[in-house]
């Protein structure tokens, strides 16, 4: 445990940990922190511009968007992580056993990814919600597995490297387990690119589920929600420019803390590092 | 006093004359309009959309067509028509020495071709199109025949007066039988007709160039060209307006338009246009078999505050299920007022004193009658739990919603209608009639039925003369309203914008913007 | 090798089949009938009963899958539902411009990710790191629809520098048989053409290209530090190779593959259709035209559009795991 926390000696990585965090709290205090209701509609205070009333100003309802901000980060954080997770567990795996047992499984799984990343990314979603059934849920699901070719291609082209190296060869030679071969030499040192990957999904996530959302298949209004926030407000963004900046800034700083972080986990994991 | 008119008559002469006399139109120049979308296609009728018929309306004409930008029919091809005594025969007398774009002359043989294709299963182009409208406008057609080089004869099924607005409909324009014969399929991106307007090139989702048609009957057109380009996004639409790079637009965000009235290079141009948003009742379904609780849920509904809310200018409430600018509009009908107590004391007496649960049905996509569909509904349920009814927002993809709500499977659900020909038939007898009940593809989507009415719309059907009807149509308002099978929420405006220096440049009520008279002041 | 490139090759054919079937049972999983939405409101029972059966869609879902591979094989895509022209057609017409500007942006965004990827790895931890992890960061948290209109409010209407959107002044009619307007104008020594296709194309490949150039930076980072410790590139420094030299030739060449993976993915997503890059430039591509589709429930160019992609995809992943063979000698393929 210990030795887990070293990671945090690097700088950058405590600063993506701790906009991580705080994000994590606003999310679990919403209701003590947010100044409004996030849905407490009012015609009369329609996209006001900021001030100390409100101060991100308001959206075209009248409703605060400090407040909404607040309450979204629970939906957003969770719809980033669950859908990066479910890629990332899915497409590593089938990266890793396509690179190390190579031949037709490597054929198969990869021409079965060609066959996934030839649908246009939001067909595929709407694909797979219309079939789910439309809800968040399975807006998150739907986001999750669209990504997993992404994954499956960075960790089977990143493992083919590693699995010609001498030491690879060596295990290999010594008689290990397939399993211990993959899990023990191959998956340590391709830690890098899978965490860049995850970090950088994690803001698309978001804003393909906002893509969901608009099609009315994702988190409906008016549940606030940062990329369906900003995909809402498009049309304000020359008469009321507020309306887009707050959801995207907090887009912007998760992906950031999540991408730092990555960074320094990345550092902390590879052994040739440390 | 004679005087005194005399003196008015003599300085509004002068002040014209002046007028005019500074705004002598000039020819030559390129108009660029900017839209949101591109045509689907160029055959008048084989098309449904408005990015569509703004274009072939410029190239194409019908018999007939609509005076200025009213919704009054006046001759264009047709010089003069007679009807039978019966009401089953018309016959069109045609203008001569009009000549198709590529030379094809046109005269009866032409008509008779472009009606046969669309409806004569036997017709040998009949198979190149879907002719989406001919069911509608063609309906009471039995047969087109030609008694002369300059005259056709129309026989219809039965006695139909609206027939009339329907051939001065998009669909009813006749198109060169030289030009459908040589291109057959691909006609649709080769359109060649008689109008002011010739055809030069189509980019696909990028622009339509046409070319002023310097033969035309009716005097050239001032403009050299007309550019249609597609630019998706209405801020991006906005901005190139603002720059000048396009001369004219429409597609416009309502929060953009208090910037557009102030620009001072901006003309802004707003017109009432003929659609209708309404909250449907199904009448087949509990409560709303009650005619208490569907007037309970009139006076429950503050229009004001949403309309005032989400149509931001471009829509005024609606208190008949036509707009103000129809013939037979019934201005002295009363509309239930907002009253949530009222409401409540009516569902007391209904048998409702708690309310009751609903659903809410809202399609899934803005429509020209309402552009923020999930906050109108929004704004409804939160009005209606004010007196006690919990409603369930419901929406489904679009194609699904027609679906649902065609086969009466909503409680309430909130739909629109645009009127296809300007006569008030398409839009009341369409939406009330019992005729148009039938599960599954009822356009009367409240599924309300009351035999008054129906006498009453056939009757108005059948009649040639226009006051006749106005007062058919006016005592069939005032039924509807008191049976109360809909909320009738909004009208709204069609909107554009030009620069300064565009002349000429107006809104018709119905059908698209005419550029024949336009002209450039720069 | 040959062996190899001819084996991946014949395997078009079963995937192609596979995206045909997924796609064909797909779309038509999705609710909503093309007639109806074609009609909207209008449709009456008779128009909505004819249209459905001169689309064929009468007829049951397998028999017309038979119909549809049978005439695919012929090299028939069919015809639009809505606008009733040649499938083929429709995407020889709509992909030239998305290609043209898929270039553009990569070009963009591969050399401008790899500078910043290389200099933030060899200045790990410092100032240049942490801006570099800011902008690539901004680049994909961004969503094109702000970065685009802000873009053109700054040059094209406060400097009137560029234009604001499409391919080409609308008032010039430039031909391009292939479709790439700016490379023909070249061929062709039209310069007016040549000049103003390419001001329309400055900010779309700029703002298209963000996207890619963060993931392209991102990874060059992380695979450079991954090299930069290994034995060999200590190896080389220590016998005292100038450090350019080590981190572009030495390093950089075996940082590639992962790059390689990213930038292929990201080629084929482009190519896909950058719909929202499209949509605020007025850009008349590919994107466009199967999102349109998708919302109109036109099958055969949906059907045609994914098709087309599938087999864009197999080659460029072809290419892409014959560089790594290129880029490193012991990956082998036999």
């Amino acid at each position: 445990m210990k030795k887990f926390f070293k990671v945090f000696k690097n700088k950058a990585a405590l600063a993506g940990l701790l906009i991580i965090l705080f994000f994590v709290f606003i999310a679990i205090f919403a209701n003590l922190i947010a100044p409004y209701d996030p849905y407490e509609q009012s015609l009369y205070d329609r996209l006001q511009p900021p001030s100390s009333r409100h101060l991100f100003g308001t959206d075209d309802l009248g409703r605060d968007i400090l407040s909404r901000i607040i309450y979204g980060s629970r939906i957003s954080l969770a719809i980033g992580i669950i859908s990066v997770a479910l890629a990332l567990g899915i497409g590593a795996s089938a990266g890793l056993v396509s690179a190390y047992y190579g031949g037709i499984i490597d054929t198969i799984l990869m021409r079965l990814f060609d066959i996934m990343l030839a649908f246009p990314t939001i067909l595929l979603a709407i694909a797979i919600v219309a079939v789910l059934g439309p809800d968040l849920k399975n807006a998150m699901i739907a986001v999750g597995i669209v990504n997993i070719p992404t994954f499956a291609r960075i960790v089977r082209a990143s493992a083919l490297v590693i699995k010609e190296q001498e030491y690879v060869m060596a295990a290999y030679a010594l008689g290990q387990s397939s399993f211990k071969i993959i899990f023990k030499h191959i998956l340590p040192n391709i830690v890098g690119p899978i965490t860049v990957q995850a970090s950088l999904s994690y803001g698309g996530s978001i804003l393909s589920a906002a893509g969901l959302g608009f099609l009315g298949m994702g988190a409906q209004p008016p549940t606030p929600e940062w990329g369906a926030m900003l995909s809402q407000a498009r049309s304000f963004i020359i008469s009321a420019p507020w309306t887009v900046t707050f959801p995207g800034i907090a887009i912007f700083l998760s992906v950031l803390g999540f991408n730092i972080l990555g960074d320094g986990l990345r550092d902390f994991l590879d052994p040739r590092l440390r | 006093m004679k005087k005194l008119l005399g003196t008015l008559l003599l300085v509004s002469l002068l002040i014209s004359s002046v007028a005019f006399g500074a705004e002598t139109p000039k020819y030559g120049g390129t108009l660029i309009f900017g839209r949101g979308g591109d045509s689907v296609g160029l055959d008048p009728a084989d098309i449904t959309d408005g990015e569509s018929t703004r274009v072939t309306e410029m190239i194409f004409e019908g018999l007939v067509g609509f005076k200025g930008e009213t919704t009054d029919i006046v001759p264009v091809l047709a010089t003069s028509w007679t009807v039978s005594k019966d009401g089953k025969i018309w016959t069109f007398k045609l203008r001569k020495g009009v000549k198709f774009h590529d030379g094809t002359p046109f005269n009866a043989e032409a008509v008779k071709f472009s009606f046969d294709r669309q409806f004569d299963k036997n017709h040998p182009y009949y198979k190149y199109g879907k002719w989406e409208y001919a069911e509608f406008a063609l309906e009471p057609l039995e047969k087109v025949e030609i008694v002369d080089d300059y005259t056709v004869r129309f026989t219809l099924k039965y006695p139909f007066s609206p027939f009339l607005a329907n051939l001065a409909m998009f669909s009813c324009a006749i198109v060169s039988p030289t030009a459908v014969k040589k291109y057959g399929p691909d006609f649709f991106k080769n359109p060649v007709g008689t109008g002011p307007f010739k055809f030069v090139e189509w980019v696909p989702k990028d622009k339509i160039v046409l070319e002023a048609n310097t033969e035309y009957w009716g005097g050239r057109p001032y403009l050299d060209k007309l550019i249609f380009r597609v630019i998706p996004d209405n801020s991006v639409r906005w901005l190139e307006l603002q720059r000048g790079t396009i001369d004219a637009m429409d597609g416009i965000n309502p929060d953009d338009i208090p910037a557009m009235k102030a620009d001072p290079n901006i003309s802004f141009y707003q017109v009432p246009a003929l659609n209708i948003c309404y909250l449907a009742m199904n009448t087949e379904k509990k409560p709303f078999d009650n005619v208490l609780v569907r007037k309970a849920i009139n006076h429950a509904i503050n229009k004001k505050a949403i309309v005032d809310a989400f149509y931001r200018g471009i829509g005024i409430v609606a208190k008949n299920p036509i707009p103000p600018n129809m013939m037979g509009y019934n201005d002295k009908v009363k509309d239930y007022e907002y009253d949530p107590e009222k409401a409540k004391q009516l569902l007391a007496k209904a048998g409702y004193p708690n309310g009751f649960e609903t659903t809410l049905w809202t399609p899934p996509i803005p429509r020209v009658y309402i552009p923020q569909p999930t906050k109108v509904a929004e704004a409804i349920q939160a009005d209606l739990a004010k007196v006690g009814i919990k409603a369930k927002i419901v929406t489904f993809d679009w194609g699904t919603y027609l679906q649902k709500t065609r086969n009466g499977e909503h409680e309430m659900a909130i739909l629109g209608w645009g009127s296809d020909n300007g006569d008030p038939d398409n839009t009341i007898y369409v939406l009330l009639d019992k005729d148009n009940t039938k599960k599954g593809v009822a356009s009367n989507i409240a599924f309300y039925k009351n035999d008054k009415l129906h006498d009453l719309l056939i009757k108005a059907q059948q009649t040639t003369s226009i006051p006749a009807r106005k007062r058919l149509y006016e005592s069939a308002q005032l039924i509807i309203k008191d049976d109360a099978p809909w909320v009738t929420i909004a009208h709204t405006s069609a909107v554009a914008a030009a620069r300064k220096y565009v002349k000429n440049f107006a809104i018709p009520a119905i059908s698209a913007i005419r550029f024949t008279r336009v002209w450039l002041d720069k | 090798m040959y062996r190899y490139i001819i084996r991946r090759l014949l395997i078009v054919i079963p995937v192609i089949i596979g995206v045909s079937a997924v796609v064909f049972f797909l779309i038509r999983s999705i609710p909503g009938d093309p007639a109806l939405i074609l009609l909207g409101e209008h449709s009456s029972e008779e128009s909505v009963e004819k249209i459905r059966v001169q689309l064929g869609l009468d007829k049951p879902k397998v028999i017309q899958f038979f119909y549809f591979l049978y005439n695919m094989a012929r090299g028939d895509l069919g015809r639009s539902f809505l606008t009733n022209e040649i499938v083929s057609l429709e995407i020889y017409k709509h992909f030239p411009a998305t290609l043209e500007l898929t270039l553009c942006s990569m070009a963009f965004g591969t050399s401008v990710g790899l500078l910043l990827g290389v200099t933030a790895a060899t200045h790990r931890n410092s100032i240049i790191d942490y801006v570099t992890t800011v902008i690539s960061v901004a680049g994909i948290s961004m969503p094109i629809f702000w970065l685009g209109l802000i873009a053109i409010i700054i040059f094209s209407i406060k400097l009137h520098i560029l234009p604001i959107s499409g391919r080409l002044d609308p008032t010039i009619t430039f031909k391009a048989r292939s479709g790439l307007i700016i490379l023909e104008s070249l061929i062709k020594g039209n310069f007016t053409v040549f000049k103003d296709a390419l001001y329309h194309m400055i900010l779309p490949a700029i703002c298209l290209g963000t996207i890619p150039l963060a993931s392209i930076a991102r990874m060059t980072r992380s695979s450079m530090l991954e090299i930069l410790s290994q034995d060999f590139i200590r190896t080389a420094r220590a016998k005292g190779l100038p450090a350019r030299k080590v981190i572009y030739i030495h390093a950089l060449r075996n940082a590639l593959i992962p790059v390689v993976t990213v930038i292929g993915l990201q080629f084929g997503s482009l190519l896909g259709g950058a719909v929202l890059t499209e949509t605020i430039f007025a850009w008349p591509g590919i994107g466009r035209l199967s999102v349109e589709a998708i919302n109109a429930r036109d099958y055969p160019v949906i059907q045609g559009c994914i098709i087309f992609f599938a087999i864009i995809f197999v080659f460029i992943n072809l290419l892409v795991d014959i560089l790594y063979a290129f880029i490193d000698p012991r990956i082998r393929y036999d």
